[in-house]
């Protein structure tokens, strides 16, 4: 346990990916079968366990510690964890404390010193052990742990573990061990249990590769790289392309098969991997064939395709309820197909793949289950002009819904992971405002020593008058030469500083403008200004532009009306218009 | 020093005519000198060199010979009028007290101050620390009536771990990280040699690379005879290919750009407060090194019991809980609010940093530097 929490401890403050990998790798491959396995369960969350109270850790501090300078120090800390972390007495790294006086009774000296539990001890003991025993269990460990320890067990078992590492890193880390991508890891990934005993024998050529015993595995994904500007595309053929819309929704896989007893098994996995199919109960519902189909999660009402803010209001709930199902009903616009009939398709080219996703669809018949359709175009600058008005290109009143076109080769077969090449991305344009630098943050990692994280605002009518409030905030869309004269900007016209943010000097006659690119607008109920933007960046510093000259909040308030003129849960389509 | 406690005195004399806070900090009205003061004063006793103790521009200056020289490095040769030196253990009679100096195991030369008269004895331990510190000599407990204690890490979260295993997570990433340079933050005076000597006891025989503003405060500690090894001063135009190498700089230096140009620069910082992972993470600190030169809370207490004190007074840090704790022991304490200390630990203005350079960095965590 004091290993893996000392790999935490490192991970929480690496900022840099690879060194993170680095890291991991370093503890996968000198840390013993089923330690690193349990591990690699808690960091890709595949622990269940109850999980203790923060009252219980309290009561347990209390009995050992003085409640006033427990207090003092919770206070001082600021985190519940952390706090009974350093202060809990005991300990392995314990000096003869003049203070014997607070030790809880019990710690006496005649007792041997608690062996040090493995992370399997606690995991194997949190999901067996009935909750009254729970108070007995944590306080044995904790007095076995290092400081480290503890804190990293006291986050565990509140649920609390933020490891800074994403599911994927885990796997490429584990996968490298044998030379193996991340993506060979995924695709045995759903027939393994923690503690992966196989996956690492596996990995480290121990063993023969682990079967899937998943009949409805997940398959890592196909990704596109970004048309950049227009003449990018120069290089490439029209006539060894297809074009389809690409959608604002979520990337979505449904793979369905069927068990040894001949059941059949649905899955809906998110673009990473994650099994989401709990929270689509309406479209597991449909998967009634072998294989899997590779789509977008949108949101359907009387077949209009909604808003991505619709999408997100039926996204992250944790309750699906009968009402939810109803107000926001789950779809999948389909464009390619990885496997079906148990025959596995990824080997084939797109032209070949795209008439037996559209069979399947066909035979599917399923109101949830549609087709992304073919725009047809013979130059690029035909698909230019579909990607500036999708609706007069056949998008119709889904327009809204379309963030732009893809680009896939005719002849590709479909490759896991982001082949240079194969498919590409070109997105609508940008919206653009001009806003204000309101306040500035230091970055992170390389940019660490640079105020690189700006919030900026648009104007509007305050109760005094003409006020700038913040309406997002960017980090990137800057060079490296932009960044340190935006970065000697702040510090030279810093007026206040709350820890590590400086506001700087904005007002009608005195402040930065940016022009920020975005992808939309949200309503908000975070930002004072009720909007908040999709994937903010600086497209241009606008050194030359005086602030009473950026834009007013209306602005962003009218591209949030056009994306809002979605139908109302319920509500017929005339009444909706 | 190692003399019986005296027994009598009398009953008309308070600990307050041996020492009282005035506006320029602690004040013997009886021997008319201050201790560490923190403004321009007649007569001055120093504890220790680190920047918020030990002052320039005051008429005459006793202190230990070690911190006379660490002040006229700082300061130049002219920083007081007459300077007197104290040797450890000597008794000295001020005005109508008696003084002698006894070491404090904080820094090199940094030493308690005992003021005696008519059988009662004060001790201003300065900073202090009972930890192991190859760089100075260690504490020495000095049984007193009354002892004035300091309280950066006077919370019961601040227990200081061995600094070997903390000099071993530096080494470990160094291995890990071959490519990447080490720059660790430490105080240019005390921390950053304490750092190198414990780097040295690890077995690390390679050159440790200094930034300028460290170079002339370890060539004294190495003209007192404290052995550091090979400290090559950094020369800005060779930063880019200091691959793997172990760097130290002032706790400012750890995020300016002065850093950024070293090959993809793993940043640490030798710290008590980094302890608290808040702290770490505000400073962009990615190698926290808990390694202090202030006691930590059991040793401030343990401490407070050595020194069979019948009072306690507590100055800069985290009062409160130790005036509590103390209450708890049936010590009387009261705390001391001196001015112009750091308030949370030594309040040390690098040398030789422009610091009007960056006057962003949160106050706070400038003055976080123990």
């Amino acid at each position: 346990m004091n290993d893996f929490a000392h790999l935490l401890d490192r991970l929480a403050y690496e900022p840099r990916r690879n060194a993170k990998l680095r890291l991991l790798q370093d503890f996968f491959a000198g840390t013993p079968d089923p330690e690193r396995g349990w591990a690699l369960a808690a960091m890709t969350g595949g622990l269940t366990f109850r999980e203790a109270k923060p009252a219980l850790i309290r009561a347990l501090v209390e009995e050992r510690v003085d409640p006033v300078l427990f207090a003092l120090s919770h206070n001082y800390v600021g985190d519940l964890a952390e706090t009974t972390a350093l202060i809990w007495p005991g300990g392995t790294e314990e000096k003869a404390l003049p203070s014997a006086g607070e030790e809880a009774p019990g710690l006496g000296h005649n007792n041997p010193p608690p062996s040090v539990p493995t992370l399997a001890e606690v995991v194997e003991t949190l999901a067996t052990t009935p909750k009254r025993d729970l108070p007995r269990h944590l306080s044995r460990w904790l007095d076995a742990l290092d400081e480290t320890g503890r804190w990293a067990l006291l986050k565990l078992v509140t649920g609390n573990l933020r490891v800074g590492v994403s599911a994927r890193l885990a796997k490429t880390a584990v996968g490298a061990l044998g030379g193996h991508e991340a993506d060979a890891v995924e695709e045995v990934w759903h027939g393994l249990k923690a503690p992966y005993a196989a996956l690492f024998a596996w990995v480290e050529g121990r063993a023969e590769r682990p079967e899937s015993l998943n009949p409805a595995p997940f398959r890592p994904p196909m990704l596109s790289h970004p048309v950049e500007e227009f003449e990018d595309l120069d290089k490439l053929e029209p006539e060894a392309f297809s074009a389809e819309w690409k959608w604002d929704g979520i990337r979505v896989q449904l793979a369905g098969g069927r068990d040894r007893q001949g059941r059949q098994v649905r899955k809906v996995y998110s673009r990473t991997g994650e099994d989401i199919t709990e929270a689509f109960p309406d479209l597991a519902e449909a998967i009634t064939f072998e294989g899997a189909l590779d789509g977008e999660l949108l949101i359907l009402r009387k077949g209009r395709v909604q808003s991505f803010n619709v999408l997100q209001q039926r996204l992250n709930r944790k309750a699906v309820t009968a009402k939810l199902l109803d107000e926001f009903p789950a779809h999948v616009r389909a464009y390619d197909v990885m496997a079906a009939e148990g025959e596995d398709l990824r080997g084939l080219p797109f032209a070949e793949r795209r008439p037996r996703l559209e069979a399947l669809v066909r035979r599917l018949d399923h109101a949830r289950i549609d087709l992304s359709p073919l725009v047809p175009f013979a130059t690029w600058d035909e698909v230019a002009a579909a990607r500036a008005d999708p609706a007069s290109a056949g998008a119709g009143e889904d327009a809204d819904a379309i963030e732009g076109v893809m680009l896939k080769r005719l002849n590709s077969p479909y490759l896991p992971g982001r082949p240079k090449g194969p498919w590409w991305k070109w997105k609508r344009e940008p919206y653009v405002v001009d806003a204000v630098m309101m306040y500035a943050q230091r970055g992170h990692g390389k940019r660490s020593s640079f105020y690189s994280d700006y919030t900026f605002g648009c104007w509007r009518e305050g109760a005094g008058g003409e006020e700038l409030v913040p309406v997002g905030k960017a980090y990137h869309g800057f060079t490296d030469a932009e960044l340190q004269k935006l970065d000697r900007y702040v510090r030279n016209h810093t007026t206040k500083r709350f820890g590590p943010v400086r506001e700087v000097a904005f007002g009608r006659e005195t402040g930065l403008v940016l022009e920020i690119a975005f992808e939309g607008v949200q309503r908000s109920t975070r930002h004072k200004s009720g909007v908040a933007m999709r994937f903010p960046r600086v497209s241009r510093i606008r050194w030359d532009k005086p602030a009473a000259e950026a834009d007013r909040v209306e602005v962003l308030e009218r591209i949030l009306a056009r994306g809002e003129r979605e139908i109302a849960p319920g509500a017929t389509m005339e009444a909706s218009e | 020093m190692g003399d019986a406690r005296p027994i009598s005195r009398p009953m008309s004399q308070s600990a307050s005519d041996l020492l009282t806070l005035t506006r320029e900090g602690l004040y013997c009205p009886l021997g008319r000198f201050h201790v560490d003061p923190t403004r321009p004063v007649e007569r001055a006793l120093i504890t220790h060199g680190h920047a918020d103790h030990a002052r320039a521009g005051h008429g005459q200056v006793l202190a230990t010979p070690e911190t006379l020289r660490i002040m006229a490095v700082r300061y130049g040769e002219d920083f007081c009028a007459t300077r007197q030196e104290a040797r450890l253990g000597e008794r000295m009679r001020i005005g109508d007290v008696t003084v002698f100096f006894a070491p404090a195991g904080h820094v090199l030369g940094s030493a308690q101050i005992a003021i005696e008269r008519a059988g009662q004895r004060i001790v201003v331990s300065g900073d202090y620390k009972r930890a192991a510190d190859p760089t100075c000599l260690p504490f020495e407990v000095v049984p007193c009536d009354v002892f004035i204690t300091e309280a950066t890490f006077g919370l019961p979260v601040f227990r200081h771990p061995d600094t070997r295993g903390e000099v071993r997570k530096l080494l470990d990433s160094v291995a890990l990280f071959p490519e990447r340079a080490h720059i660790v933050g430490a105080y240019a005076l005390g921390k950053a040699q304490r750092v190198m000597a414990l780097l040295r006891e690890e077995g690390w025989d390679r050159p440790i690379h200094l930034h300028g503003a460290m170079e002339k405060l370890t060539e004294l500690y190495k003209r007192e005879g404290v052995p550091l090894g090979e400290t090559p001063k950094v020369v800005a135009a060779d930063r880019k290919t200091l691959h793997g190498a172990i760097v130290l700089c002032p706790p400012s230096s750890i995020q300016d750009l002065w850093s950024r140009k070293f090959p993809d620069p793993v940043t640490a910082f030798a710290s008590g407060w980094m302890r608290v992972r808040a702290r770490a993470r505000q400073k962009g600190v990615e190698l926290p090194l808990v390694i202090s030169d202030h006691s930590d809370w059991p040793d401030l207490c343990r401490t407070i019991l050595d020194t069979n004190a019948e009072e306690v007074w507590v100055t800069h840090g985290q009062e409160d809980a130790l005036v509590h704790w103390c209450g708890t022991r049936g010590i009387r304490a009261k705390p001391l609010h001196l001015l112009g200390y750091g308030d949370d630990g030594e309040a040390e203005p690098d040398p030789g940093q422009d610091l009007g350079q960056d006057p962003g960095q949160d106050p706070r965590m400038e003055e976080a530097s123990a």
